[in-house]
């Protein structure tokens, strides 16, 4: 199950509208270990088209030192999708390299309706997982 | 001559969970040659017959080796490589218009 902050949530919607009809990606880090999404990085989308997706190089070596100095890790990796449903295609499975992370998919084909769904992808697989909104996230 | 490697979550089955490990050679690919001997398997997931694979990125301190040599980048004591599978995706599926093609594992 993906715990996320109301505002979090918001933030990755509102990415995905701003940047339609491109994709738009990025990256929510947590403190290692946690699997508390707690810092919203949107990203660039190098590829600025509407069906890819890719962090640009740089800017992907920039975000992991900055993770690392921190003590972070990636514990969303999200993108939308904006002609199609929120669900992982053989690209986003071809390429999916952290099987820790919750991938966030957003599909914003429809203006009015907000697909949020979040999966799992290990050597593969795909595994939907439940997706909980809550208002802030509690320390534990 | 000591190369410091930063390996990515994904590929530390081949470290023994370690972060970083030490790789001695005077180009990237002598290193990962090098690095091979110890960790078996591990070259393998970072470049294939026809080179570095599409889903790897590797840096040379703050360079993308892409566009500074490739597996022939010069490598100097004290060189920090570091390799990060590229974060991409997307709804389109199989091979991309404008040259440019995508997820061979889907195909």
């Amino acid at each position: 199950m993906l715990v996320i902050d109301q505002g979090t949530y918001d933030a990755i919607v509102a990415h995905a509208r701003r940047d339609h009809p491109d994709e738009a990606c990025g990256v929510v880090a947590g403190p290692a270990g946690s699997d508390r999404p707690e810092r919203f990085i949107p990203m660039v989308n190098a590829a600025r088209s509407p069906t890819f997706y890719e962090f640009d190089s740089a800017d992907l070596l920039a975000l992991y030192r900055d993770m690392d100095a921190r003590d972070e890790e990636p514990v969303i990796v999200y993108h939308s999708h904006t002609a199609t449903e929120a669900y992982p295609s053989r690209t986003d499975i071809s390429y999916a390299s952290e099987p820790g992370a919750h991938y966030v998919l957003v599909s914003t084909r429809e203006p009015d309706t907000v697909e949020f769904r979040s999966f799992r992808i290990v050597d593969s697989i795909v595994t939907e997982e439940e997706v909980r909104v809550v208002a802030t996230l509690h320390q534990s | 001559m000591a190369i410091e490697v930063r390996i990515p979550t994904i590929l530390r089955t081949y470290t023994g969970g370690e972060k970083a490990v030490t790789g001695d050679g005077a180009t990237l690919a002598a290193v990962l040659q090098d690095l091979d001997s110890r960790h078996p398997g591990l070259r393998d997931r970072i470049v294939d017959e026809k080179g570095l694979r599409r889903f790897v990125n590797v840096y040379v301190n703050d360079e993308d080796v892409r566009f500074i040599g490739g597996l022939d980048t010069g490598l100097k004591d004290g060189d920090t490589v570091t390799v990060l599978p590229a974060v991409a995706g997307g709804a389109r599926s199989g091979r991309a218009r404008g040259g440019r093609d995508v997820g061979t594992a889907g195909g």
